[in-house]
């Protein structure tokens, strides 16, 4: 399945998005996703299923004005 | 001073965490300055070195209150899409919400703003909106559910101060009940000591501190002055005049010539 994470193409047979970020390295990380813009919360991603071509923001605290 | 969505601060300077030569010149710069509000942003995050796992750490040792923001947002959906994000890594009700309308001056696009601050309230957020002194707008904005208003002094990282005096003090005169804010544009701490003797509750700064030769001394600059713009806004100052009144009493002046 492929797949955009933060822009970049990757090939990955997460289920969800939960499998795909411990499979990512972002196990336990302080971080908010979406999916093709849509804001998924951090219950659902384990019941959020993937599917070809779709792209997943991952966010984390950064510094801001 | 006015309290922001029920929370009384310590004092009126809100801080930027962006563009400090080091994280360890930011956490100095807070330290000195005592200011009571770090705003923060989202990027994305790398599975490799998960960078912002490790300022999340230097965030929450700071002791502050955490204000994120939607810098870079320039449509309502992208701003919305954001402040949900950032609630729920930050786990505040408190948005800073900005939807840039212009590239050139960073100005917000304000029919945005209005239309997003009206779908976040409604979802329970408490939204801190990056608007400009119209004071049409910030009718709107209230409208929409807003309890602070966030004009700016000048655009972002300009340091050009406060360029529309008599718009900020308009807007402090019709909104006497409104918690208002200083946000972006300011570059000297009198331009801070100004605002805050227009009767402005807060100045939101970032720049000005971290581009400074000496961030935490600046930091700590802007926390003295808005103390003192903050003090002579209560003390209720005299009104100015064109002509001189001698404040020596004349009464008893020896008659010498």
């Amino acid at each position: 399945m492929k797949l955009q994470l933060n822009g970049a193409r990757i090939t990955s047979e997460a289920g969800t998005l939960a499998d795909l970020l411990v499979a990512e390295g972002y196990g336990g990380a302080k971080v908010a996703t979406a999916v093709n813009g849509t804001f998924v919360p951090g219950s659902a991603r384990a019941i959020h299923t993937l599917a070809d071509g779709d792209s997943i923001e991952v966010l984390a605290p950064m510094q801001g004005g | 001073m006015r309290d922001f969505y029920g929370v009384t601060l310590a004092n009126g300077l809100m801080l930027g965490t962006a563009q400090y030569p080091s994280p360890a010149v930011l956490a100095e710069a807070f330290r000195r300055s005592g200011a009571s509000v770090a705003t923060v942003s989202l990027r994305r995050e790398s599975g490799g070195d998960r960078a912002g796992q490790d300022f999340w750490t230097l965030i929450r040792g700071l002791g502050v209150h955490v204000l994120p923001n939607t810098a870079g947002c320039h449509s309502v959906k992208e701003a919305v899409t954001t402040a949900h994000m950032a609630r729920e890594v930050f786990d505040t009700k408190w948005i800073k919400l900005e939807v840039i309308g212009e590239e050139d001056t960073l100005q917000p696009d304000v029919f945005g703003l209005v239309e997003a601050a009206r779908i976040l309230t409604e979802d329970g957020f408490q939204v801190f909106p990056y608007t400009t002194e119209d004071l049409v707008v910030a009718d709107r904005l209230l409208g929409a559910g807003c309890e602070v208003l966030m004009p700016w002094g000048a655009p972002i990282g300009s340091g050009l101060g406060l360029n529309n005096v008599f718009g900020l003090r308009a807007m402090r005169a019709h909104f006497p009940d409104v918690p208002l804010v200083i946000d972006a544009g300011l570059g000297l701490p009198s331009q801070a000591a100004a605002a805050m003797e227009l009767g402005y509750d807060a100045i939101l700064l970032n720049t000005a501190v971290a581009k400074a030769g000496d961030p935490a001394i600046m930091a700590e600059a802007f926390a003295t002055a808005i103390r003192a713009g903050q003090l002579a806004a209560v003390a209720d100052p005299m009104e100015p005049r064109d002509m001189a009144a001698p404040s020596t009493p004349v009464i008893g002046t020896a008659f010498l010539s």
